[in-house]
């Protein structure tokens, strides 16, 4: 077990997993940093995102890759309108209700997408699905690589908004201080929508990478929810770089503890890390401290 | 406005339960419908499976109205109590009692094993006789209740087949292998099944690598496939639910994965056409030891035809287990000339019923399992899946060790 | 006092209900919207009253059904003597739990996630070990009897689950009104200002999430007696978390019977939409969800902001 090309060829399926993982925390840890929602839809979101995958290469033949500025825009829109005329609007700002209505939320995108498409598990077959690469020893199947570079660009695009556009300083004043952003003119409930639907645009994004590797059926967000959570509080709620890196990281965790511990033993491995990280430094890797 | 609709609909169906409950079944005139309660998971995360199962109840409800309904009772029709258990055992129990209020007068469900053990001890209550489809925890039929009847086999009995075919099988390739290796999913029926297996294994002379346990979901395969690959066992034994199954497979066929044979006992995707069609590379000399119906027997090959003929669906276990379900309590209702609860129950306890097309020969239920239930072994070949073992319903030859 | 009147005359109106009502099904539903709604008021001792909200309230129900479990099959023990055994593991894992989070500051969001990781992390544990059965689970045998807290009537389980929610009822009524309830609420509207008029806010909080803690695993062990089956799914899966923060939140949190309503609403909700398009999975719990959400846009404070109460 501690043979070093298995380990060597574990650390990489842990890196190459955890860049998808860190594809989904992206998306929600902006929510979070911004809005401070605990977006309990996100697993929700993100299995509508890969049904629109799957149907955009079932009905137009579109390659997953190739509907990556379809997908984004797609979702983008979706998660703006959601956060304008939904959660916007029945949370009345009270915590516990955005909770509750992204609950909702939730309960009412799996069954329909249950009623609309069956329980079905649906794939797809690319001509690269099997395509292997070598790397040192170990194969990792090509998806996956592909993924880990979507997710360094993922996280280099959103830094580049946050940073350089008027919309990243727009939500970097929301985020800080809402109340001073209204005042000083920002119209914070459109901030929001946009950041929510940017952290909706990036599981459109997610979506494009993962379905090549894996499935789809209305059950399959529920499955990534808690990791992406964990992810998010480990990198530092808001923090891309924090994102990505905590991806890697519980990537490599996951990987490892499934290793020594066993597939079912090993996922405590994450959770004692989720609790550890709340308990002695919560700000994450890269957070501010709260 | 459609929901204001259902619930005055709701209303008034509890205003008029409350009346015929007054009525003695049979009052209402003659060939009053006998009411069978479909109970599955057709929501939540099995749903996939209970929505299989309760297609394959429909079908034969369906079929047997088409045909003039029940003979012994002048030709009543069968009428379906559709209920969801949502994926909970306490949903599913919850049904038992609607179904109860209801008046009906059978139940077959609820696929899952912990959702049957609920609902089989709510229907006991009430003396309601329940066919249980799928859920082949021993435990269904060990707690000594009266109403509880399994037409299929418990997984002591497949464990213990599997074990002997697999040694029959090695014995008979002048015996290439000799270590396996278990994944099993972390639940009821993978734990239970894996326990069994690697209990019997090494008395017949097969050294256990490994007993892997994974959760469910599990999103990646590759560390499980890397510890295959490092321990190298001749045989692979998968025990799990379909999408785990085949990504697993498909995991190990990309990482150049090949055992002597990748033997599944009750392998999710295994004995599954729908996998055999998306995945064929990757299916390719599977084999599993599992539900499987009796290929000489062209009842099955009517009601597969039938099944196919429908868009997207296939035809699994979980559709032609609860089809012959459904026919095994007509058949009973036919011999009891009766549709009251007792009269059904007494009539399943002394079943010797013939008229299926599973490898079981008659019925006959001792302590609620039918005695003569049991598994196939099937494999993949050449895109179709075949009965290869035992004999006496075998199709095709097995091939063993499998060569990529 | 009027909560107290209010109790008392829903006692006795649940004690009569079986001699009017005969309907298994209808017991059913009654039993069960009192287990919500104690399942709920465990919640809302912590959540409601405490201001700390949980995600991950199945740690405490998954330990007092396994506790139940456990001490009856592998030591024998009668299912009455176990109950109090399953309420002080409860507290104890209460207090486990509030004391790593209460004592590293967690607050708001960071101590509701840390909560759900200590669902999952016990949830992996029970599926490992032998002695919870593992992914198998353990059943309790069928026995029938009131001595061993099995009913055959529908009657003995509706007593039992009516004497629990009342505890949790009663518990919440002394939170409304005792000095340590204020000391509670106060750490709920405000920390900082509770700590500085010089109340101890780590024991205050510590108490509550013992109580809490208990009251949820008495849930856990009603089910297990009910049901007769648990496994690592059922005890620590996220679903019991979510019910339970859902029924004390949708009847109004921080109240006494809040819970109570929010269990009956949701059951309402449940019940209604059930029959929905029924051969069209899942129409029906869309529209369980789309009613959630309307719920909470129309009653943002929930069912007892009806009532006007001041939480």
């Amino acid at each position: 077990m501690l043979d070093p090309w298995i380990l060597f060829a574990s650390v990489l399926n842990g890196l190459t997993t955890g860049a998808v993982y860190a594809l989904i925390a992206l998306g929600l840890t902006l929510i979070y940093g911004v809005l401070h929602i605990i977006n309990f839809a996100h697993g929700a979101a993100l299995m509508m995102a890969l049904y629109g995958v799957y149907f955009l290469h079932r009905e137009a033949g579109i390659d997953p890759y190739l509907a990556l500025p379809v997908m984004i825009v797609l979702m983008f829109a979706a998660g703006y309108l959601l956060y304008r005329f939904v959660i916007g609007k029945a949370s009345h700002g009270r915590d516990e209700n955005i909770l509750l209505v992204t609950l909702g939320v939730a309960i009412v995108l799996e069954n329909l997408a249950l009623f609309l498409w069956r329980s079905d598990t649906r794939t797809i077959e690319t001509a690269y699905t099997f395509t292997m690469v070598p790397i040192g020893g170990a194969l990792i199947a090509l998806p996956k690589l592909v993924a880990f570079a979507g997710a360094l660009a993922a996280t280099g695009v959103l830094l580049a908004i946050i940073a350089r556009t008027d919309l990243g300083r727009a939500i970097r004043a929301c985020a800080k201080e809402r109340q001073g952003a209204r005042l000083v003119g920002i119209d914070v409930e459109h901030v929001f929508a946009m950041s929510f639907g940017i952290g909706l645009a990036c599981l459109g994004a997610a979506a494009c990478f993962l379905l090549p590797a894996y499935y789809v059926n209305p059950q399959v967000g529920n499955g990534f929810v808690l990791i992406a959570f964990t992810i998010v509080v480990l990198g530092g709620m808001g923090s891309f770089a924090g994102a990505l890196a905590g991806g890697f990281l519980i990537g490599v965790v996951e990987s490892l503890g499934g290793l020594w511990l066993g597939e079912s033993l090993g996922q405590i491995g994450i959770f004692l890390i989720f609790i550890a990280v709340l308990l002695f430094r919560p700000q994450g890797l890269f957070g501010a401290r709260a | 406005m459609h929901y204001a609709k259902k619930r005055r609909q709701f209303l008034v169906n509890t205003a008029a339960l409350a009346v015929s409950a007054a009525l003695p079944i049979g009052a209402r005139g003659q060939a009053a419908a006998v009411k069978i309660g479909v109970l599955h998971p057709v929501t939540g995360f099995l749903a996939y499976s209970g929505n299989l199962s309760r297609l394959g109840a429909q079908l034969a409800i369906d079929e047997i109205n088409a045909r003039g309904g029940l003979k012994a009772l002048g030709g009543a029709k069968i009428q379906t109590l559709l209920g969801d258990a949502q994926s909970k055992p306490e949903v599913g129990a919850s049904e038992v009692e609607k179904m109860n209020e209801n008046g009906v007068n059978a139940i077959v469900g609820a696929y899952a094993s912990a959702i049957c053990l609920a609902t089989t001890q709510a229907a006991a209550k009430y003396g309601i006789p329940h066919v249980v489809d799928v859920g082949v925890a021993d435990q269904i039929v060990q707690r000594g209740l009266k109403n509880t009847f399994r037409f299929g086999p418990g997984y002591k009995v497949i464990a213990d087949t599997s074990v002997n075919y697999l040694h029959l099988l090695n014995t008979l390739a002048r015996k290439p292998a000799k270590s396996v290796m278990i994944i099993h999913e972390e639940s009821l029926f993978g734990t239970g099944t894996a326990n069994l297996l690697a209990a019997q294994l090494p008395g017949l002379g097969y050294e256990v690598k490994d007993v892997i346990k994974h959760a469910n979901p599990t999103r990646d395969f590759n560390n499980i496939v890397l510890r295959i690959k490092a321990a190298n066992p001749d045989i692979v034994i998968p025990a799990n639910y379909y999408n785990e199954y085949a990504l697993l497979v498909r995991t190990m066929k990309q990482q150049g994965v090949v055992p002597k044979a990748i033997y599944s006992v009750l392998g999710g995707a295994a004995s599954s056409y729908k996998f055999v069609k998306e995945f064929a590379d990757a299916a390719n000399g599977v084999i599993d030891v599992n539900h499987w119906f009796n290929p000489k027997d062209k009842r099955a090959w009517a009601l597969k035809k039938k099944v196919d003929a429908i868009k997207d669906q296939f035809f699994t276990y979980e559709v032609f287990l609860n089809y012959q379900s459904v026919y095994l309590l007509a058949d009973a209702i036919e011999r009891a000339k009766s549709a009251k609860r007792e009269d059904i129950t007494a009539a399943l306890a002394t079943s010797t019923w013939k008229g299926h097309f599973m490898p079981y020969g008659p019925t006959q239920f001792v302590d609620g399992q039918n005695t003569g239930a049991q598994p196939l072994m099937v494999q993949v070949l050449k895109g179709d899946i075949r009965v290869v073992l035992p004999n006496t319903f075998a199709e095709a030859e097995p091939v063993f060790p499998w060569k990529a | 006092m009027r909560d107290l009147v209010l109790i008392a005359l829903f006692t006795v109106a649940v004690l009569l209900l079986p001699l009017f009502v005969t309907s298994g099904f209808l017991l059913n539903l009654v039993v069960m919207t009192l287990y919500l709604a104690l399942l709920g008021q465990a919640w809302n001792i912590l959540g409601g009253f405490g201001g700390q909200f949980s995600f991950g309230h199945a740690v405490f129900f998954g330990t007092g059904a396994y506790a139940m479990a456990v001490l009856q099959v592998k030591l024998g023990l009668n299912a009455w003597a176990a109950l109090p055994a399953a309420l002080a593991l409860g507290a104890a894992v209460g207090l486990l739990v509030g004391a790593l989070s209460f004592r590293y500051g967690l607050k708001g969001s960071y101590f509701a996630l840390v909560t759900l990781a200590f669902a999952e992390v016990f949830r992996i544990l029970a599926n490992t070990f032998q002695f919870t059965g593992a992914g198998v689970g353990i059943q309790i045998p069928l026995r029938d009897s009131a001595a061993d807290m099995q009913f055959s009537g529908r009657a003995g389980f509706l007593y039992t689950i009516l004497a629990l929610c009342v505890a949790g009822q009663l518990v919440a009524v002394w939170l409304r009104h005792s000095r340590y309830g204020a000391w509670l609420q106060a750490v709920r509207d405000n920390e900082e200002s509770a700590a500085a008029l010089g109340v101890d806010v780590f024991r205050v909080k510590l108490v509550a999430i013992a109580i809490s803690g208990a009251l949820m695993s008495a849930g856990g062990a009603f089910y297990l007696q009910y049901f007769r089956y648990v496994d690592p799914h059922i005890a620590y899966g996220p679903a019991i978390s979510v019910e339970a923060l859902l029924a004390a939140i949708v009847g109004g949190m921080g109240t006494v019977f809040g819970p109570l309503l929010g269990a009956a609403a949701l059951h309402a909700v449940g019940e209604g939409t059930r029959g929905l398009m029924e051969n069209a999975p899942g129409v029906n719990l869309v529209a369980y969800g789309v009613l959630l959400v309307l719920i909470v846009m129309f009653l943002p404070r929930g069912i007892m902001g009806l009532f006007g109460r001041k939480n």
